[in-house]
């Protein structure tokens, strides 16, 4: 937007005093065995780098600690600033809908990446890794990987990144030693990607088992293998492993166990009746959905129970609705056309609201990665460049809206304390300085308390 | 030297937004002869993820951070991709080394 257009100027608002959402709190914090380790922290930096030049534009101002629905609302915005974009992500989970789904023990991934990102929200979620030595996580995408590596990966290996220090303590005590990655589908449909894969494949000492069984492909497997680069470097794969993995016979060697054709029917509870002991498995198979074309899993009503005392359930986010923003609750998403959010008039046309754009996974819903984001991000920049051009943004009332200023007033009138970009530098400062005492990049603030103090210091 | 770094030193606008660390795709080009394409070394693991992402892939697509100088490529004609994707919000433009 401040390249496009010489005059404009961008307030970029977030709920957090920190800035960069989930390249703070979504990417893992390691990421072993490539020989381009270091690149978390290097791409992590780079990506980190372009936003703060953009912070450092005089036409660009950032308020942390600014909360759309209590802070301020979405109309106040509306009447402040000439457009509004939102791109506040996908913070909510999607639920299983199973019997004993609130059992203890039961969280979602998104929960245990914030907790071990040191996300304010989550810091005290302390889950229990000593109660059992198996985890089950529903779900293969990307997260899911994530999520398996940091409860199998030796804690030395740990300890030199920015993982929360409460989560380095957990995981020094835990005695987690089985992952169970548990997928509705096969191999052929399996979420994640080919790097993410091969980086969990290639763990040191840890002991991979797939079964070969699940590799057999149908007709409709070898059409999508055909259609999709990812989808077959995924299957080959996971090919490969399931042939060059020996029978173990060390003892304590880290287990970590692809179930595929597996849908959960239910968590059972321990003795105490409050935390789970297992969960109950459904078999399927895959069906052809007629109307998309994809294959689908479908309950075969045969059973089986797997024990566990931690399930970590990755099945995908949900966008969190605001007040006065069109909302598809089916698809949790804003609807939209190129960005350009949608409404529904009184005889249920939709209608372009003017002014109000979306992008992200609040615009496409919670996939894709970083240059997914990215190429939306451009569509709706595009869509906002043609809209001004065609004067279509111009107030209607004729005299100029008051954007930054109108901002620094609702603020002011509320005693809200915002945190400016200035107060995010000193937060990572201090971040970095007690990370250099114990040889990691940084030593994230987990607590909102903590943070806004070290704003103020 | 790589393709990139080239198009740099000639003022060529191919991007290489994570600096030729395979992170992205940004400089993701098009070998034009399937002979040339067939005189360069097989892409690694890592520049295959990468290129899974690229806008455009085709038979004969690289990326330009790791296609590296030398003679017999002398001649090797590279297209930009349709679309190109300016990862850099602010046009910052990295400089030639």
């Amino acid at each position: 937007m401040l390249k496009a257009l010489d005059g404009a100027e961008v307030d970029i608002l977030d709920r957090l005093p920190t800035p960069f959402g989930l390249v703070r709190s979504g990417v893992a914090p390691d990421h072993p065995e490539t020989k381009l380790s270091h690149l978390p922290e290097t791409w992590k930096q780079i990506v980190v780098n372009q936003f703060s030049r953009v912070a450092a534009n005089e036409r660009c101002s950032f308020f942390g600690n600014v909360n759309l629905g209590t802070t301020v609302s979405l109309s106040d915005l509306c009447k402040m600033y000439d457009a509004v974009v939102l791109a506040y992500g996908a913070e909510s989970d999607r639920y299983l809908g199973v019997p004993g789904e609130d059992l203890g023990g039961i969280y979602s991934a998104r929960e245990f990446v914030w907790w071990y990102n040191g996300h304010p929200d989550c810091s005290n979620v302390s889950p229990d890794l000593k109660n059992t030595d198996t985890a089950v996580v529903l779900g293969q995408g990307n997260v899911a990987l994530d999520v398996a590596r940091i409860l199998l990966r030796p804690i030395n290996e740990l300890e030199t990144t920015d993982i929360a220090e409460h989560a380095l303590t957990s995981l020094r005590e835990s005695t987690i030693r089985k992952v169970y990655l548990v997928g509705r589908r096969g191999p052929v449909q399996a979420a994640c990607t080919a790097k993410e894969l091969r980086e969990i494949l290639g763990i040191k000492d840890l002991h991979v088992c797939i079964q070969k069984a699940d590799l057999l492909t149908s007709a409709a497997d070898e059409e999508e293998l055909k259609k999709g680069r990812i989808q077959r470097r995924v299957y080959e794969l996971f090919s490969k492993a399931a042939t060059s993995h020996q029978q173990h016979d060390i003892v304590g060697q880290r287990e970590l166990h692809f179930m595929f054709f597996r849908k959960p029917d239910r968590f059972l509870p321990s003795e105490s009746g409050n935390t789970v002991s297992g969960v109950r498995l459904e078999k399927t198979c895959l069906k052809e959905n007629g109307a998309s074309g994809k294959q689908v899993a479908v309950g075969t009503g045969q059973f089986e129970d797997l024990k566990c005392g931690l399930v970590l359930k990755s099945v995908g986010y949900k966008s969190v609705p605001v007040d006065g923003l069109p909302f598809d609750e089916y698809r949790g998403v804003v609807p939209n056309m190129k960005g350009r959010v949608l409404s529904l008039d009184q005889a249920e046309h939709a209608i372009v609201e003017k002014g109000l754009y979306v992008t992200g996974w609040l615009k496409r819903g919670p996939t894709g990665i970083i240059a997914t984001n990215l190429y939306c991000a451009e569509e709706t920049v595009a869509s906002i460049l043609e809209d001004f051009k065609n004067g279509l943004l111009t107030p209607s009332s004729g005299s100029p809206k008051p954007g930054r200023q109108g901002l620094l007033q609702v603020l002011e009138n509320k005693n809200a304390r915002f945190v400016p970009f200035s107060g995010w530098e000193k937060i990572d400062t201090k971040e970095r300085m007690e990370g250099e005492l114990r040889n990691k990049p940084r030593k994230k603030i987990t607590t909102w308390e903590e943070l806004l103090l070290a704003v103020d210091g | 030297m790589s393709m990139l770094e080239a198009a740099h030193q000639n003022d060529i606008d191919l991007e290489g937004a994570c600096e030729g660390s395979l992170a992205c795709s940004t400089c993701h080009v098009i070998v034009m002869d399937v002979d040339y394409y067939k005189k360069l070394e097989e892409p690694t693991d890592e520049e295959n993820d990468m290129l899974d992402l690229a806008f455009g892939l085709t038979e004969t697509s690289r990326l330009g951070c790791q296609v590296i100088a030398k003679p017999e490529l002398d001649g090797m004609r590279l297209a930009l991709p349709a679309a190109t994707r300016n990862f850099a919000v602010d046009g910052f433009k990295p400089k030639p080394h």
